[in-house]
């Protein structure tokens, strides 16, 4: 190492002597005559202890009068390759870092935005040199049907709402194409953890009309035994964790099950869905900071949307997007058009294959757009123009898009149209009125699952409240079964 | 047999099943038992459940490398692997909200926070996920997780390090709250809260860690479980009732040794678990001394005490024969200096003044203690 510096040392000052010059002149100190270049030079080769003083004439602009930083620029060493002598390397904790002399602050934002990966072009027609994973007219036209009984199951329920036969709904209208293909290319043993606006990955994975409404309705048969409130459907058996309101918090969780299933070593991967605002909870920092450091298997999608019930994107943040963010954690990232359903299958496998494979997070943005109101709470006529939600809801549709890309193949046509809405809306209807028709979930159900084992005091409640709805029978609802 | 009974109060949670013989027969060992320091125990808890089960893993800050920020996991690195024992960044939310995730898909983890007080950049974690997931479930998803760390005052350490959080959690259903005093409970009552399937959260104590408890042989066996839900009698008496847990036991007992120099006997409860609190073993006591005090670092205000004052009225008031004394925690933030953090904080002769105003033996004052 001695040797080295003093066969280096030489070349190395007149570096550190140009750098000075740049630097004095910068910070309008008298730049070191060249005779106290070489004079310096001889007391550069002494050791360290002795060199303090000369090295922080040597370093005017330097603030550090500590050893430490000095005993660092002793230990510079140059690159291997004569041509870029200046390309130091100072190493700090976490890793090596190049030097530059150039004052240069990272732009707030890159010149271009990422661009967004996209298969078909609004038409449905495929782009020219588009590659994409190839799908079979099965599969297609499975995804299709989905995606179209996702669209009549969302219009059937909000109008339920308004007719006042469900407290609460709230639709995935524009959002289709990101349910549906990205549901389709996962497998089932995958855990989703979702936000809300995701049940056509619950409809994808086998969860029936029925099931849906019994959710709803929150009668006996609901999975949830009428304990939630509508929407915040979930089942064990499909590999998908209940709906929570509080946003964001899916996020860690998710990284939690990808390091569950990576200590199982299988091949399953965790999926969890957020909108653009949940990109600002602090839940989505830790999130994706932990997947990456703990190199766990977990695709993090975002259904970029544009709105956050009323806080439009240029209010949530300033990044370009989320995808910008991925990087910053060390995660491999995509944008991806959310309304194209082939590139949302492709990205979705491929980042699949990735996260199972290489045990590492991904995080795909799919820009899409919120064609409906955030919930049936929400007028969003409030606060965006009424030709915005038309424009999104015909011209850049994303089910629409997909039939004509079906269409140009034959594998769709208007009589299968027909045939198929005809039979999603019977199917629906019927289901509503099965539900509603229904019976409530016993009383037991308001003691039961608190925790594992009932604890003797609600099993006391539970017979306080039997005895006193024996007294006052006529206090009480008919329609709850004891 | 003894060990074999424990086993079944464990694994059943049988209620009301207190058996009087127990105590007499610890006393019993108590004088050739083995001392064991409550860091020591709660270690050795850690260690063998991860041996047990597999799927049992620890995360916190600190918790790896360093051995833990109070030793805790000292040596669980160690002998576990990288894999079972997490060192984690900054992000209370973020571990917290992990674990939960972990445990919904079938792992048991143990949450180590590096004091309560940091827990509630977590508690909407720790609320709405851990201890509400298996009701809104109905039963799919349970979360065998269990929080644990140092809660209440230390010494010295300001308004930001020394909040008990036993009356916040201790109000949530869905959550079972445990608050260990000596090494056996230690022991006996982390053993159980990683083998059950709810969230638990543990309250440990920082001042406690390095205080040494006898522990028998049966305490000593890996297979020691505490059952959840039942307070312990650490000292019998016939006047009055006091009750406490964590830290405050053995100001407790301190206080009972003072007051039986003035002839006063009084009965001190270690409550062991704060929810689902040990409303039975209460009540029965003050139904025998007709007289409560209870006692607690934390703020008064919806406080444990209120809570245990609400039940005795509920169930025994007519055994009353005093009104409830209520210790507790100052009303403010805890200051700082040494002088004033003694005043924001419940001492020994607080307890024996408490106890001889239930006992009508001196005036109540109005507002201090």
């Amino acid at each position: 190492m001695a040797t080295l510096l003093l066969g280096r040392s030489r070349s190395a000052i007149q570096n550190l002597l140009k750098r000075t010059a740049l630097l004095s002149a910068l910070t309008h100190s008298p730049p070191p005559s060249s005779s106290a270049a070489s004079h310096v030079g001889c007391r550069y080769r002494a050791p360290p202890s002795q060199g303090n003083r000369s090295l922080a004439v040597l370093f005017p602009f330097s603030r550090h009068e500590s050893t430490k930083a000095q005993i660092q620029l002793q230990q510079t060493h140059l690159a291997e390759d004569d041509d870029t002598q200046l390309d130091e390397v100072l190493d700090f904790p976490g890793g090596k870092v190049a030097f530059t002399s150039e004052m240069r602050f990272i732009p707030e934002s890159a010149e271009k935005r990422v661009p967004c990966y996209r298969v078909l072009n609004d038409d449905g027609v495929p782009m020219p040199y588009s590659n994409y994973v190839k799908v079979s007219k099965e599969m297609a036209v499975k995804m299709y049907s989905a995606m179209v009984t996702l669209q009549t199951m969302d219009n059937v329920f909000y109008e339920l709402q308004r007719q006042g036969r469900i407290s609460f709904y709230l639709t995935s209208m524009g959002e289709e194409a990101v349910n549906i293909a990205s549901a389709a290319a996962l497998s089932a043993d995958d855990v989703i953890l979702p936000q809300y606006r995701e049940p056509g990955v619950l409809l994808w994975r086998g969860f029936t009309l029925q099931e849906f409404a019994n959710q709803l309705m929150g009668n006996e048969a609901d999975f949830g035994k009428g304990k939630q409130m509508p929407i915040h459907y979930g089942s064990n058996k499909h590999n998908y964790i209940t709906i929570s309101s509080p946003i964001a918090t899916q996020l860690p969780q998710a990284a939690g099950v990808a390091y569950a299933l990576k200590m199982e070593g299988g091949k399953a991967c965790a999926v969890t869905y957020f909108g653009d605002g949940a990109s600002s909870e602090g839940d989505f920092h830790a999130a994706m900071n932990f997947a990456a450091v703990m190199e766990a298997p977990v695709i993090f999608i975002c259904r970029n949307n544009g709105w956050a019930i009323s806080t439009p994107i240029e209010e949530q943040f300033r990044s370009d997007g989320v995808v910008v963010k991925g990087r910053a954690y060390g995660i491999r990232s995509i944008r991806v058009d959310g309304n194209d359903t082939l590139a949302v299958y492709s990205a979705v496998r491929t980042a699949r294959e990735m996260a199972v494979n290489e045990n590492r997070p991904v995080l795909i943005e799919a820009l899409t757009y919120r064609a409906g109101h955030h919930s049936t709470s929400d007028d969003s006529t409030k606060y965006r123009s009424i030709d915005e939600i038309e424009y999104w809801k015909k011209a850049r549709n994303p089910v629409n898009r997909f039939k004509r890309w079906l269409e140009s193949n034959e594998w769709w046509g208007d009589e299968d149209e027909l045939k198929l809405r005809q039979s999603v809306k019977k199917e629906l209807l019927q289901a509503i009125q099965v539900a509603e028709k229904a019976q409530k979930p016993a009383l037991e159900e308001l003691f039961r699952d608190v925790y594992d084992q009932v604890p003797s005091n609600l099993e006391g409640q539970e017979r306080q409240l039997r005895e006193t709805i024996k007294k006052h029978i006529g206090d009480y609802p008919s329609d709850v079964p004891l | 047999m003894w060990g074999v009974l424990r086993q079944k109060v464990c694994a059943g949670g049988l209620p009301g099943m207190y058996i009087r013989p127990a105590v007499a027969a610890f006393r019993n060992y108590s004088s050739s038992a083995k001392q064991m320091m409550v860091r020591e125990a709660l270690n050795s808890a850690l260690d063998e459940e991860m041996s047990a089960d597999h799927r049992v893993f620890l995360m916190g800050e600190e918790v790896g490398e360093y051995q833990g920020a109070y030793k805790i996991s000292k040596g669980l690195l160690e002998k576990y692997g990288p894999e079972r024992v997490l060192d984690t960044p900054i992000t209370e939310a973020g571990f917290t909200g992990i674990g939960v995730g972990a445990a919904y898909y079938g792992l048991r983890p143990v949450v180590e926070f590096m004091t309560f007080n940091f827990s509630m950049q977590a508690i909407d974690h720790i609320i709405n996920s851990a201890a509400k997931s298996n009701y809104m479930s109905a039963g799919q998803i349970s979360v065998p997780i269990v929080f644990r760390g140092p809660n209440g005052a230390a010494a010295g350490v300001g308004a930001q390090h020394s909040q008990c959080y036993a009356a916040w959690y201790g109000s949530c259903p869905g959550l079972k709250v445990l608050s260990p005093y000596s090494s056996e409970d230690a022991r006996g009552l982390l053993k159980a809260a990683i083998r059950d399937p709810d969230p638990v959260v543990f309250l440990e104590n920082e001042l406690l860690y390095g205080e040494s408890f006898p522990v028998s042989d049966e305490v000593l066996d890996s297979s020691f479980c505490l059952p959840i839900g039942k307070a312990k009698i650490e000292r019998e008496g016939k006047d009055v009732t006091i009750t406490a847990y964590s830290k405050m036991v053995g100001f407790a007992l301190k206080a009972a040794e003072m007051l039986s120099k003035e002839g006063i006997s009084a009965e001190v409860i270690n409550l062991r678990s704060i929810r689902p609190l040990d409303r039975s073993t209460i009540n029965a006591s003050v139904r025998k001394t007709n007289r409560l005090v209870t006692v607690e670092e934390g703020f008064p205000q919806h406080g444990v005490g209120a809570e245990i004052c609400t039940s005795v009225i509920e169930e025994s008031f007519g055994y009353l024969d005093a009104p409830v004394e209520r210790i507790a925690g100052a009303d403010v933030p805890m200051p700082y200096a040494a002088n004033l953090e003694r005043m924001a904080v419940p001492q020994v002769e607080d307890i024996v003044r408490a106890a001889k105003r239930a006992c009508y033996r001196s005036v109540p004052m109005a507002a201090t203690a």
